[in-house]
């Protein structure tokens, strides 16, 4: 019985993110947004900021969580406005299911998104600052500076697309929230980048993973309240 | 089938419903009829379990809203006023992701055969932002009916309608309610309730004002029927 509910618990999230990529791959509206404006705001940074090498080597990780945080808020609003526009929110909400199953459909929907615009985003940034982006710490790092961000943002949009001023309202709501995942996640992205000690970049990889689990079960019990009428 | 009493729905200060009671057995056909603002679509929306009441109690099939809410999603089809559809997908994914969020097995079989019902089978393949009002309305009725519900709910189903996309949604619904499921129709147009509906209930100002058979009013007492029960109420 326990099994069959699990199966039916993540065969639900399963169609939710497959619906969601599915529409994403047909359209690419989402990818070319995030993209696009991921692109401007490094070239902006770029150009804006003349910096020597050094000063350039310590802001570099600052800049990468900024442009994250920009790119990711868009396809934030933009995944939630999909169901928000012809009301397919109704359509989730009136499945048998239970209701944190849509929270997580849409978070790991979302997670996808933004971890693919990371990918193509990162040569890019490797390029234009030069500096070595691809490493396995590095990458471990923004993986779970990500689902700390879709984690908390997923819920906030959920709740910003009921709203008429939802464009506006999500990054209002946000960027507070998410302040102690970026923070966090840029120490560590810094430690790693400038080859520090493992012993000063450790706290900050633990700061992230309990901020994202705290997010996470805050997401699942406030789920259901938020798309209530 | 469907059991309400004494339901009250509250808004913040705004009260919709005020004590409304309501009964549909097996195999009826209700229409639901009122002017607008008179409650019918937030007393579909109960209903549907999309939002809670307030006050009262509200059961369907046995189960009780909104504590057995997913037993009740689990025998209610709803068709609202969106299609509750994704553009960007295929008449035929949009039906398999519906499918699979109801965990259905046989789904190809199920999709084929829901499609031949509203008659779509045709334009399985093609994406469903390319579809008309009309073909988009018969796609949500297909999700709506797709897991072989007991009740269905259909809010204001013509709107926005041209004559002839609402002749071919009349005999969609004429052939549901030929299976015996329950539905319940709101709707401003008199006409095709009064050619599809067994029974009709008036709301207005929150409460079913009157109630009365087909067999009793038929189509030429329907109107000053409706007249009167919304001036009671």
């Amino acid at each position: 019985m326990q099994a069959s509910r699990t199966q039916a618990y993540l065969r639900s999230i399963h169609a939710i993110v497959w619906k969601d990529l599915a529409a994403e791959f047909r359209s690419r509206e989402l990818f070319s947004a995030m993209f696009v404006f991921a692109l401007l705001v490094i070239l902006i940074f770029n150009f804006s900021l003349q910096l020597n090498p050094r000063e350039r080597q310590e802001i570099t990780a600052g800049v990468l969580w900024v442009t994250f945080a920009f790119a990711g808020t868009l396809g934030l609003n933009r995944s939630m406005a999909i169901e928000k526009d012809r009301n397919c929110l109704d359509g989730l909400l009136l499945a048998p299911v239970d209701r944190s199953t849509i929270y997580f459909g849409k978070a790991i929907g979302n997670l996808v998104f933004m971890l693919i615009v990371e990918a193509v985003i990162l040569p890019v940034y490797s390029l234009l600052y030069n500096v070595n982006l691809f490493n396995p710490g590095l990458l471990v790092v923004i993986l779970l500076g990500s689902i700390g961000y879709v984690a908390v943002g997923t819920l906030l949009a959920t709740m910003a697309v009921q709203t008429r001023t939802r464009d506006i309202l999500l990054p209002i709501l946000l960027f507070p929230l998410i302040l102690p995942v970026l923070l966090s996640a840029v120490r560590a992205s810094a430690g790693f980048l400038q080859a520090r000690a493992m012993t000063e970049i450790w706290p900050s990889i633990n700061l992230l993973v309990v901020y994202d689990l705290i997010f996470i079960a805050l997401a699942f019990m406030f789920f259901d309240y938020v798309v209530e009428e | 089938m469907i059991a309400v009493k004494k339901l009250v729905k509250r808004f913040g200060h705004k009260t919709v419903l005020r004590g409304l009671e309501f009964r549909a057995e097996a195999g009826e056909f209700i229409a639901l009829l009122g002017p607008n603002g008179a409650g019918k679509t937030t007393f579909l929306r109960v209903l549907a379990s999309l939002s809670s009441p307030t006050i009262g109690e509200v059961r369907i099939s046995g189960f009780l809203l909104p504590g057995q809410s997913a037993e009740v999603r689990r025998r209610l089809g709803v068709v609202l006023h969106e299609p509750l559809l994704y553009g960007d997908l295929t008449a035929e994914e949009n039906l398999t992701f519906y499918g699979r969020m109801y965990g259905l097995a046989d789904l190809p079989e199920r999709i084929a055969a829901t499609l031949e019902l509203v008659g779509l089978r045709g334009r399985s393949r093609d994406l469903v932002r390319t579809f008309s009002r009309g073909m988009q309305q018969r796609l949500s009725i297909g999700r709506a009916v797709l897991h072989d519900p007991d009740v269905i709910l259909f809010d204001e189903p013509y709107t926005g309608l041209d004559q002839d996309a609402g002749n071919m949604l009349d005999s969609v619904l004429a052939a549901i309610s030929s299976q015996g499921k329950t539905i319940v129709m709101t709707s401003h147009d008199l006409a095709r309730a009064s050619a599809l509906a067994s029974r009709f209930d008036v709301i207005s100002r929150g409460v079913i004002s009157a109630s009365g058979l087909r067999a009793d009013l038929g189509p030429e007492r329907l109107l000053p029927f409706y007249q009167e029960a919304v001036r009671a109420g």
